[in-house]
């Protein structure tokens, strides 16, 4: 299976993701350029975080109207894998694969330290070789990660199983106090209806490591790869 | 010619946190007059348009797409 890296102008972390795919996870990987409308035979996409475009205008706004976005849309209407981490997932909410918006941190400041998060769903890819439940320690390091959509909209996602993360404690309970930036509910990470679009604001690629204090952020990578070599055995 | 000034604001009830930050200040300075105060973004634009209703429409779409984002904001177009 092949990953495919989004390198748009302002992105930071595509070569942490880049890293973690090819010597952690020893799985073929290859950058993808804004300006191009290739996704290289990619099976699953990755919009890594960073400041595409500066941020200017709003998070992801003019990320995407790129060549590159244009593709990947094509691509998770087809079912491909599109993961959206931290600028990645601002881009996807901007670009309509993922419902709802960002709005600043509460505290109105840039936040970078670990969190832990809770999987509040394993009826997908990205999280179907994780437990129901389980906590995970994961760095964040945004200044807009405010999750928000309407009510009726929020209540619609749950319905569907599309929240796929919560910001908790180390216990696992989710609390006022562990939610780091006043996101709708604590989310912290989402999917499409279909189950095939991703996006969270916490940095997997930043935990995968002992070096780096947490190895969480594997899991992710590693249930993304069971995945496809459960498919390809079918 | 035409020029036009769009506005772009918060939605009611989301939340505005610079907003909420600026009014404490004001609050601070002993502004007590001040009830609310909400954040936003101006843009001024100039388009080669002759007729007036063809650059409104332009515009309309030019925010729906791009300027503002219809989940969270709403916008206000002015043409001079």
């Amino acid at each position: 299976m092949k990953f495919g890296v989004v390198t748009f102008p302002g992105s930071n972390c595509d070569y942490d993701t880049y890293a973690a795919v090819r010597h952690i996870l020893s799985e073929e990987v290859e950058f993808l350029w804004h300006l191009d409308a290739d996704l290289k035979g990619s099976d699953v996409v990755i919009l890594p975080g960073g400041f595409s475009y500066g941020d200017y205008l709003r998070t992801g706004a003019i990320a995407r109207f790129s060549p590159i976005v244009k593709e990947v849309i094509k691509f998770a209407r087809e079912g491909g894998t599109v993961w959206g981490i931290c600028n990645g997932f601002q881009i996807l909410l901007e670009a309509g694969l993922l419902p709802g918006a960002m709005l600043r941190n509460k505290g109105l400041r840039f936040i970078c330290r670990y969190v832990n998060i809770r999987v509040e769903s394993v009826g997908n890819r990205l999280t179907a070789g994780l437990n129901q439940g389980q906590v995970l320690r994961i760095p964040i390091a945004h200044s807009d990660g405010n999750y928000y959509d309407y009510p009726e909209k929020i209540e619609k996602l749950k319905e569907n199983d599309q929240i796929v993360f919560r910001y908790c404690d180390s216990e696992g309970n989710i609390t006022a106090e562990s939610n780091p930036n006043g996101s709708f509910d604590n989310i912290a990470g989402i999917c499409n209806r279909d189950k095939n679009v991703f996006g969270m604001m916490p940095h997997p690629e930043r935990a995968v490591e002992n070096v780096l204090n947490s190895t969480d952020g594997l899991k992710l990578f590693e249930s993304i790869r069971a995945y496809y070599s459960r498919r390809a055995v079918v | 010619m035409v020029s036009a000034k769009v506005t772009v604001v918060f939605k009611e009830g989301v939340l505005d946190p610079q907003g909420k930050t600026i009014f404490n200040a004001l609050q601070d300075l002993g502004y007590n007059s001040v009830k609310s105060v909400s954040t936003g973004k101006v843009f001024n634009l100039d388009l080669e348009k002759d007729d007036r209703q063809d650059a409104e429409r332009e515009l309309n779409e030019i925010c729906q797409k791009l300027l503002a984002n219809p989940v969270i904001e709403d916008y206000r177009i002015e043409v001079e």
